[in-house]
């Protein structure tokens, strides 16, 4: 397990490095100037040091090398710094990705973001988790009953109804006409007291919900799916012939061992989660991570958005990893070796 | 055997259906017949792309009509979606929307199933061939696909339109690039089948009778893996619909005065407490259509399966 482990982790260092020489290609050799945005007014002259101050000045490879240099070894040096309070060499000249928009350093923009895409995100998909797991149980238990069929029905509803939708209904619903709940999500709100806790819940139901219900219709599908296929199984019958009671039969046998691959599921789909929470984020004005892409975009600030991008891959390259030793583990029919 | 099972074989040959001929596409007639829902997809399915094809014809409204004496109507029998903020026609616009949305949908959709059969055949047919491809494919499923497309849309964009004119280059580009960017399921699916599929007597046969390996893909392997195909380009369509209308809703697909579904959202959005009809119809248009393709594909996946079909 272990060799497969460090094997694995091996193999996904040159495929993060393709992963990254693509993104920085792309955004690099694309027919687009980024002085192009400036006012016509500037001199040439200007503008040509203006390019060179963005440090347009280098041959391509010698760029990709030094952005590699700075986002592998430079910022994850700097967050060790700040972890430890340690100085590690020249860490005041030490040089940074920096957002052409901004001219501060790329990875401060992201940290300062990342916190509300974990609290909006990151609950919403586990409200999705825990919404998702009984039904699909239950919808697999009594299958093709009134439950199933409605749950079955809903699921493909959350699965086909895409977020920018269902955002804007809820949105239409539950703040212009029944006026329930903000709109919009206020980053600066401080919880301190019982009522802005409240206000915090309030205004993070909207987005939670939207998010949950897309997600929770995907998983649930996997769980009806995988009970389903081990409801049948000859285990379950001799479970039940040694006159186990049948809760014990449905939720010890039967749930965990098709939990197997609903779990890597929910490990798989954890990097989509951000991928997805940019219309999300953007809909309900929650300044995350998402939004900061929309943003980059816009402004056509290429460090930032080759940043971003790349800390997604990672994100889909490190879980995948995740998923298959997870599968390795609960499984124990599963060897990789 | 007992008295009832010598009843019901002697019913059943006495059945004028036992004697019919019965083909592959019968039985998987009968068996999608058989999903209910799949067939409610189908009904709606043809409904709206109707709607959508020959509807303009009898809504005879310019989409592109400014008429600022009819701003922000409701619905009405003159408009019966209502109007938008310059006086467009709703109705008139969210059926020139669907066309171009259902466009995007399939021309993406036929653009990854090509690729993704292409390139699964190849992997599963050429044995030196499968390593590199299914690295290439991994690569693929690893890249964050979202913000590539709009990073690919936004610095592309003004290229193309330069060189195909504003809306077809924007047609091509989108449709090219949600085509490269969703090939990898049915590539892996189509590679799984074919290299089962290979080692069967039938493949053998033919190649020892001289078949070239082009004939014998094109002749014994297409044919064979054509059902998960079919179920990956239902799919395909649903997902290339979504992904334009996302692109579109961020305000980064086709341009403001070329109505999609998405776009209609994205522009309607803004008018949400004044005419909820402008955000409603589109959304609504957009789910359902995406609703019925997702039946559809699960109604077919059942049908195709020789495992479910004829219980």
């Amino acid at each position: 397990m272990l060799r497969f482990a460090l094997r694995r982790l091996l193999v996904s260092i040159p495929t993060l490095l393709v992963i990254s020489f693509i993104i920085f290609a792309l955004l690099d050799l694309a027919p687009s100037d980024p002085t192009a945005n400036l006012p016509l007014t500037i001199p040439p002259e200007v503008r040509e040091k203006i390019r060179l101050s963005l440090g347009l000045g280098e041959p391509f490879l010698v760029r990709y090398a030094l952005w590699l240099q700075q986002f592998m070894i430079n910022e994850p040096l700097n967050i060790l710094e700040q972890w430890t309070g340690w100085t590690i060499g020249d860490s005041e000249n030490r040089l940074r990705v920096l957002s052409w928009a901004t001219r501060s350093p790329v990875v401060d923009l992201i940290v300062a973001r990342l916190p509300q895409t974990l609290w909006v995100v990151g609950m919403s998909y586990v409200i999705a988790v825990l919404i998702a797991v009984p039904i699909g149980v239950i919808s697999a238990y009594r299958q093709y009953s009134l439950f199933d069929q409605i749950g079955t029905f809903v699921s493909m509803l959350g699965f086909s109804v895409p977020t920018f939708f269902t955002g804007l209904l809820f949105i239409m619903l539950f703040s212009v006409w029944l006026g329930w709940l903000p709109s919009i999500y206020d980053t600066t709100h401080v919880v301190r007291d019982w009522d802005s806790f409240v206000f915090q819940v309030r205004q993070m139901l909207m987005p939670t919900m939207v998010l949950a219900l897309a997600n929770a219709s995907q998983i649930s599908r996997f769980m009806r799916a995988s009970m389903l296929d081990n409801l049948n199984q000859d285990y379950v019958r001799t479970a039940r012939a040694k006159g186990m009671r049948e809760r014990t039969v449905v939720l010890v046998h039967v749930l965990r061992n098709s939990l197997i691959p609903v779990v890597t599921v929910i490990a798989l789909g954890v990097p989509t989660i951000f991928g997805g929470a940019i219309i999300t984020e953007q809909i309900f004005r929650v300044n995350g991570i998402g939004q900061l892409l929309i943003v980059g975009i816009e402004s056509a600030d290429i460090p930032l958005v080759q940043t971003l991008t790349f800390i997604f891959a990672v994100l889909i390259v490190l879980f995948n990893l995740i998923a298959d030793l997870l599968y390795g583990m609960l499984d124990p029919r599963i060897r990789y070796d | 055997m007992t008295e009832a099972a010598a009843a019901t074989a002697a019913a059943a040959i006495a059945d004028p259906a036992f004697h019919a001929h019965r083909s592959l596409w019968g039985d998987v007639w009968r068996q999608f017949r058989a999903h209910r829902g799949a067939m409610i997809g189908v009904a709606v399915f043809t409904l709206i792309a109707l709607v959508v094809l020959v509807g303009p014809f009898l809504h005879t409204l310019d989409p592109q009509f400014l008429n600022m004496r009819a701003r922000n109507q409701p619905m009405s029998w003159a408009h019966p979606f209502g109007t938008d903020n310059v006086g467009r026609d709703m109705l008139a616009q969210v059926m020139a929307g669907g066309r171009v949305s259902l466009a995007v949908g399939v021309a993406a959709m036929a653009i990854s199933v090509v690729l993704g059969a292409l390139v699964g055949v190849l992997a599963g047919y050429v044995r030196w061939l499968d390593g590199p491809l299914m690295r290439l494919t991994d690569l693929f499923l690893a890249l964050p696909l979202l913000p590539l497309l709009l990073v690919i849309l936004l610095l592309f964009r003004d290229t193309l339109r330069t060189a195909f004119g504003p809306e077809a280059g924007i047609f091509l580009l989108i449709v090219v690039v949600i085509g490269v960017t969703s090939w990898m399921q049915t590539a892996r699916i189509v590679r799984g089948e074919v290299l089962a599929l290979k080692e069967r007597e039938f493949v053998l046969a033919a190649r020892s009778i001289g078949a070239r390996p082009h004939r014998i893909i094109t002749r014994h392997l297409l044919p064979n893996v054509l059902s998960p195909i079919m179920v990956s380009a239902t799919i395909g369509v649903a997902n290339a619909i979504i992904t334009e209308s996302a692109l579109s809703f961020l305000g980064l697909g086709f341009p403001p005065d070329f109505p999609t579904w998405g776009r209609l959202l994205f522009d309607g959005k803004d008018f949400m407490t004044l005419t909820p009809a402008r955000v409603i119809w589109p959304g609504l248009a957009i789910s359902l259509t995406v609703l019925s393709v997702n039946f559809i594909g699960d109604g077919l996946r059942d049908a195709l399966d020789p495992r479910i079909r004829g219980r």
